[in-house]
Order: C-alpha cells, then structure tokens, then sequence
C-alpha cells in the first residue's frame, strides 16, 4: 500500500520495520502482540460455537456418535496430530533463531514448519478422498450401512466436514503465511530480519492452529464406547 | 501584539488531512484513520438511506388495516431489509466506525490506528458485505426477518438466504477488524501521561464495546455459516426434520445478538458522556463507575440472552436466571443515566445543538431501558413476546439511543472533521423535530402492543381499532424522516459556506480539541503530554455561574 508510505511520507521518516504511527519498536511490537492476541480471542470464540455445538450432538446421539465415529482412520489422523506437534516445536525454534538474528537457522526450521503443512494437508486429502470414495460425504450421494442411525451418521459427518474442513483452510492459511514468511527470510526483508515480531505472530497463530486439533483429535477419532 | 519579526514568516499552517491529497486513490488507499472515518460516513450514510426507504414502505403498509401496496411476500422481504440493514450496516458500524475511528486516536494522542491497513481493510469488507446485500435486493431480497430462525432460514426459504449470510459474515469480520484495533490502540498507543483513569468515557466505552465484538461476533460468523451449511448440503444442525436442533440455533444467535444490541449502544453513551460533561461545563459525576459500568454492561451483557427465549422452550428454570440476570444489567445503564443527570445538575448548561440531542438521548434511552425490564419480566414478557410492545422497546433503545447519540456525536464533531460550522439553528430544530417525530412514531406502538398488536404482520383486518395508532405512527415517522432529512442538507451546505472555526469552538476539555481543526494528517505536530486530569472543566466556576444565574432569575422574577 503504497499510498499510506506517501501519504506519511512529508511529516514522518519511513524506514526500517517501525510503522509511522509508533514511536518505537518497542511501542510497536507490544501493539501487535496484543493486536494478534485479540484476534486469537476471537477465532477461540469462532470454532467454540461449533464446539458446543458438537458437544450438544454428541450428548443427545451418544451411540450413533460412538458407530459413526469407527469408519474414521485414527491412525492416519494420529500421525498427522504427531507431525502438527513436530510442526510446532519447529516454529518455536524458527522464533527463537529469529530473535537471535539468526537467518540460517530461520529458514531452516521456517522450511520444516512448512514441510509438515504440506505432509497434514496431504493426509487430510488422503482422508477426504476415502470418504468420498466411501460416499460418507453428507449430501445427495451420502450412503451409510453402518450400526448409526444414517440421518445422525450424516451430522457426525457433516460435523465432522465444518470443523475439521474450517482447521484444514486455518492450515493452508498456514502455509501461505509462512511461505511469504520464509521467502521474506530468504530476501533479507528487514521488516522480518530487524525486528523478530512478524515472526513471533506467525508462530503463534501456528500454535493456535495446532490446539485447535488437539481438541478435534479426539473428539472426532477416539470416541469411546459410551 | 505581533513581536515576530518582519523577515520571519509565520510558520506555514500543516496541511490537514483532507488537503493532503486530492485523487480519488488518495482515499481509496489511504491509512489515515480520519479519511478511512469519513469513507465510513458516506457508506453508512447511504445504508441508513436504504433503511430508511424500507422503514416508509412498511409504515405505508401498516396504515390500513387490510393493508396498502405490499403483498405478504414482499412485506417479509421489507422487513427483513429494514432490520438487516439498519442492524448490520448502520446501527452497529455508525459510531464506532465513524466517531470511533476519527476520535480515538485523537484522544488518546496516536497519530493513527495501531493497524491501519487492517482499518482500510475493515472498510473494503464492509463495502463488499453491502455489494452483497444490494445484489440480494436485486436478486428479490430475503424473507427470514433479521433474526434467521431456523428451520425457515435453513430448510423452506426461496429467498435469497444464503447471499445475505455471506453478507451478514462479511460485516461481522470487518467489525471484527476495527474492534482489534481499538483495543490494540488504546492500550499500547497512549500519549505518555494519559492514564487509564484520564481517558475521556468515549473510549472507555468503545473498549468496551471492542471487547463485545471480538467475544460476540465470531461466533454469530460461525452460526450463520452453519445455517449456510445445512442449507446446501441437508445436514441437521439446527432443523429437527434433520435430526438437528433449533433453540440450538436461537441460543447461539442470541449470544450474540443481545450483546449486538450493547454493541450499538455502549458507544452512543460513550458519545453522550463527552457531551453532557462539555455542555453543563462539569466533568462527568463519577468518573469511575461511569467508566466501569460500560465494562460491567459488557460483562453481563453475555449473560441474559435468554430473555429472548422465554417462549421458545428453554428451561423454565433457565428463564428465572435469564430473567434475573437481565435486570442486574440495567443496573450499569441507570447508573450511567444517574450520573448524567448528576452532571447536569448545577452545571451552566448550554443548549447547543449536540445537547439537544443528548438530553433526549437519556429521556428516550430511559423509557427503552424500563420497558426492556418489563420484557425481562417472564409472566409479562409471555404476554408481550413478539407484539408491538417490543417493536417500540427496541426503537426507543436504538433509534432514541443510538441514532440521538450518533448524531449529536456527529453534530459535536463536526467543527473538529471539516473545520466549518453549521447553521446552529436549523441544528436545534431538527433536533427538536427529530425528538417529537420520533415519539409520535414509536409511543402509539407500546399501546397497540400491549393491545396484542402483533410484530411482522402486515395487515389487522380483524382488529381495525388499531388503525390510529398505526395512522400517528405512520404520521410520527414521515415527522421523523424530516428530521433526518434536514442535517443532510445543512451539514452538506456547511462543508462549503459555513462559519469557519477555531480548534475548539466549543471550549471542550479533551486532546482532540488541543490539536488544529480539521487535524494534520499525523494528528499532532509534536507528541502530546497528558499532565491533567480528564474533563478539566472548572467545577467550582460552573457552580458560580450557576449561582449568579439563580439570582439573576430571582431578581427578575422578583
Ligand atoms: C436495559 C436493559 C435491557 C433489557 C433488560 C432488555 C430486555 C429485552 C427483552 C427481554 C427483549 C425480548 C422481548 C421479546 O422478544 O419478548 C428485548 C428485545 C430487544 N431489545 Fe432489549 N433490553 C435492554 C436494552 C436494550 C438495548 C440497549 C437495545 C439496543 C440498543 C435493545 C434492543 C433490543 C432488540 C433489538 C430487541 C428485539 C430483538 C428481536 O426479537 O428482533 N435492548 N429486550
Ligand atoms: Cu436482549
């Protein structure tokens, strides 16, 4: 946006990673930490709802919850919550070597942070298709013969769709905004080598992403007999 | 006087914001709070317009009893227009997207928003939610109400449904986006000195209400969303033909949707804080409950959603809490009212066009928060539930409230956005004709509510007595039409021939009137540093003048 640098550009000096409107950097990243905070706060308020409403299914159809629940792969979906953990741990330490300035170690760990996006999104198609192919994907073509109650299985799965679907486009968010975040690395942007902030935020959305599964993992694949 | 030197020129006046660029792309792209405040004007502006036709059209309808123009069909889909675009797209991005954005970072002495492009971003997606809804309209409207009950909304509506939710989530996130800023600003972006305890009320309550946007709206997003979902693809969510559930459905919209309604109202209050303490010469009555009670309202405010669903079959004993719960939230708003007329009380009040409109923010914000106590009240509310009776509460609160607050907000500041004056006259007047048209439109309807008219019929052929109060409600709103019609004249005017002014034409306390008006682009020439304490008007003064003005009247009165 260029417009916003002109527009600034007669009363206030431009450069660098600080933004005309603060005074320093200090002043500055406190304000995105607590920017990006806020919005964390609301993205737990956009999945709660579809959480409660999950637990209100799952009370009132607790057998048919349980039935459905068994044509979901728990092995597959239990790697993938091993490589989001692995992906976690991975932008942590992008963090940290980007706080020591370190751009060798960024891209190195930002590179796996990004490996694993790509590994979880592979899965998950892996995982979609099978439904598909299984013709568990609610709509005209669904088509159930298991111990469920067929209407309910189709809500488990129509459920299971939203949230898992609405975390999988949180992940491929993921892998654009590290991408952008790992070639401005690579350029030697200053806005991300001089100051570690952008960074930090990358990685906490990360890790938002990340606990958001760590809740659907179980709730959709270890379902116990009730 | 003049001890400059000949050889020295004054220093050149800074460029405000408005000549610091003329191109249309100057706007469109442009970071500064201030334009991104008056892009914001011009939208909302044009939304309260198409409101407004739709409010006309239903009045029109309603004043025959067998009704006038409209079919069934097409009187559901006027409604609906009317409540989701006033709700959606003036009521809840008005203040805080307009005065909000303009004043807070004035106030609090920033040179702009923490995020200035999430705010121009806010902007875009607002105006793409609105393309939405204009394409809605095009494409035949929708016929749900504003509320979007299912199983209606999901499963039998032919209307254009899923367009207005992608609509109605797009407005969402773009209050989403200004609600992150303000809290961003106002906590990391104070001018050294100014404490949380000097900050005018204004933006106390715009922090509140941030806090209710960001709790509230994610999860109305997600709730509409899913209607989409089951709409599509037939899953039950909220449909029990599908196995889903539709109090479901009405627990999670009102969850967000009753605190929506504080959304709206805590920045007119926030509004009508700044000035009842600029117009009595007083600083406000209790500073600190004042400030807390905006947090209060948005603390409690998530509690008593269920004052919506007496009816609907919640748990009677569900009820006795909401009930309860409901009328612990009016506490925050009478201590607000009280502490207002506190600070009128003794103060040298000034009847100044704004005033106008704030003291008849608190006479009608008064009666609307008593009669929501008398909806909160189960054994009334059975009687009262979708009647007329709660048709005018909701007027009274965000057409008395919110509107009154808006525009005497837009009446104060109006001097400090363009540097020009309005003819104060015509102002007062359109107060005054805003105060009685608005009465005179939404009083008769309490009594044919509580008579049993119902809410969203069009016709009540088989009750014509109720024809009169449907005849001054009628005749109240095009009184009321008039009055809103006139500051579109006159301020539009004032861009051009009004009086020029000074910084601070009213003599207000607060750092926006400290800087030049209309505001450099970066707002201050140099940082601001806060050494008083908030709304420095001389107590002790007013109430001298108040004294000598008592005894000026006894003289003359003898
Ligand atoms: C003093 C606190 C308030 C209380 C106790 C209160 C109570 C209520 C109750 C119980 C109802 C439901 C009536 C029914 O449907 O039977 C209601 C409806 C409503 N109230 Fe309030 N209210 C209060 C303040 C407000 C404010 C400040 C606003 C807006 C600025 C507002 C806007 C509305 C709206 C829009 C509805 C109707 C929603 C609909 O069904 O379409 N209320 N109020
Ligand atoms: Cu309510």
């Amino acid at each position: 946006m260029a417009a916003i640098a002109a527009e600034q550009a007669h009363s206030h000096d431009h450069h660098g990673p600080l933004h005309h409107q603060f005074e320093d950097l200090d002043q500055q990243n406190e304000a995105y930490l607590v920017g990006m905070w806020a919005f964390l706060v609301q993205e737990v308020m956009f999945f709660g709802a579809l959480f409660l409403t999950y637990t209100l299914m799952r009370w009132q159809y607790p057998m048919d919850w349980y039935f459905a629940h068994n044509e979901l792969d728990w092995k597959l979906a239990g790697f993938n919550t091993f490589n989001l953990l692995l992906s976690s741990f991975f932008a942590a330490m992008g963090v940290r070597s980007a706080q020591l300035k370190d751009r060798k170690g960024v891209l190195l760990w930002l590179g796996g942070v990004l490996l694993c996006c790509l590994v979880f999104l592979g899965i998950k198609y892996v995982e979609y298709a099978l439904k598909w192919e299984h013709h568990l994907v609610p709509g005209p073509s669904f088509f159930y013969q298991g111990e469920a109650n067929p209407g309910v299985a189709q809500m488990f799965f129509g459920l299971y769709f939203a949230m898992t679907g609405l975390h999988g486009i949180h992940v491929a968010v993921g892998l654009i905004v590290f991408g952008i975040l790992w070639l401005m690395w690579y350029f030697r942007k200053t806005i991300v080598t001089e100051d570690y902030m952008p960074t930090e935020m990358c990685g906490l959305y990360w890790h938002f992403v990340d606990l958001v599964w760590i809740f659907l993992y179980p709730l959709f694949y270890l379902i116990p007999h009730p | 006087m003049s001890a400059v030197p000949a050889t020295q020129a004054p220093a050149p006046k800074p460029k405000s914001y408005l000549e610091n660029g003329h191109t249309v792309a100057s706007w469109l792209l442009t970071g500064d709070h201030k334009r991104i405040a008056i892009l914001y004007l011009i939208s909302v502006s044009i939304f309260f317009l198409v409101g407004g036709i739709a409010a006309g059209m239903i009045r029109t309808e309603l004043l025959l009893p067998k009704g006038v123009f409209l079919e069934n069909d097409s009187y559901n889909k006027v409604f609906t227009l009317h409540g989701i675009v006033m709700i959606f797209f003036f009521l809840i991005p008005a203040i805080p997207a307009v005065l909000g954005n303009f004043l807070i970072p004035l106030m609090v002495g920033a040179r702009d928003l923490a995020f200035p492009r999430l705010n121009l971003l806010s902007w875009y997606v607002y105006m793409a939610a609105g393309t939405l809804g204009v394409i809605v309209i095009l494409l035949g409207g929708v016929d749900t109400g504003w509320t979007f009950y299912t199983p209606y909304s999901s499963l039998y509506s032919n209307s254009q449904v899923g367009l207005t939710i992608a609509a109605a989530f797009l407005a969402g996130f773009s209050s989403i986006f200004t609600g992150i800023n303000f809290i961003a600003t106002i906590h990391k972006m104070r001018a050294p000195g100014l404490t949380w305890f000097r900050l005018p009320l204004f933006v106390w309550a715009h922090y509140a209400t941030s806090v209710i946007i960001i709790l509230g709206t994610p999860v109305i997003a997600i709730t509409l969303l899913l209607v989409g979902v089951e709409r599509v693809f037939r899953i039950g969510i909220f449909s029990p033909e599908l196995g889903g559930d539709p109090i479901l459905f009405q627990h999670l919209f009102w969850f967000y949707s009753h605190p929506a309604v504080y959304i709206m109202i805590l920045p007119a209050m926030g509004v009508i804080s700044e000035l009842i303490s600029a117009f009595s010469r007083r600083p406000v009555f209790g500073y600190h409950f004042v400030a807390f009670s905006s947090l209060a309202i948005a603390g409690l405010g998530f509690l008593v959603w269920g004052h919506h669903m007496f009816v609907s079959g919640q748990s009677m004993y569900q009820g006795v809490v909401f009930s309860l719960i409901s009328f612990l939230v009016a506490v925050p708003s009478a201590i607000k009212v009280f502490n207002w007329t506190a600070t009128i009380y003794k103060g040298t009040v000034k009847l100044d066009t704004p005033m106008i409109y704030a003291l008849g923010f608190i006479g009608l914000f008064l009666i609307g928060g008593l009669t929501g106590l008398y909806l909160s009240s189960m054994a009334t509310d059975i009687h009262l539930h979708d009647t007329y009776f709660v048709v005018a509460h909701f007027h009274y609160v965000m057409v008395g409230g919110t509107i009154m607050g808006y525009l005497g907000g837009i009446h104060f500041w109006w001097p400090k956005m363009f540097g020009r004056m309005y003819p104060d006259n015509w102002g007062k007047l359109s107060a005054v004709i805003v105060f009685i048209g608005f009465n005179l439109t939404f009083m008769p309807q309490f009594v044919v509510g509580y008579l049993g008219m119902p809410r969203r019929y069009h016709y009540y052929y088989l009750q014509p007595e109720f024809q009169p109060y449907h005849i001054m409600s009628t005749l109240g709103s095009s009184v009321l039409g008039v009055g809103y019609f006139m500051p579109v004249l006159y301020l539009l005017w004032s861009l051009k021939y009004g009086k020029k002014v000074g910084d601070n034409p009213w003599g207000a306390s607060g750092l926006e009137w400290e800087t030049s008006s209309p505001p450099p682009t970066t707002n201050f020439l140099e940082m601001p540093i806060v050494t008083k304490e908030v709304y420095t008007y001389d107590a002790e003064k007013a109430e001298e003048e108040f004294e000598h003005r008592q005894e000026l009247i006894e003289e003359v009165t003898g």
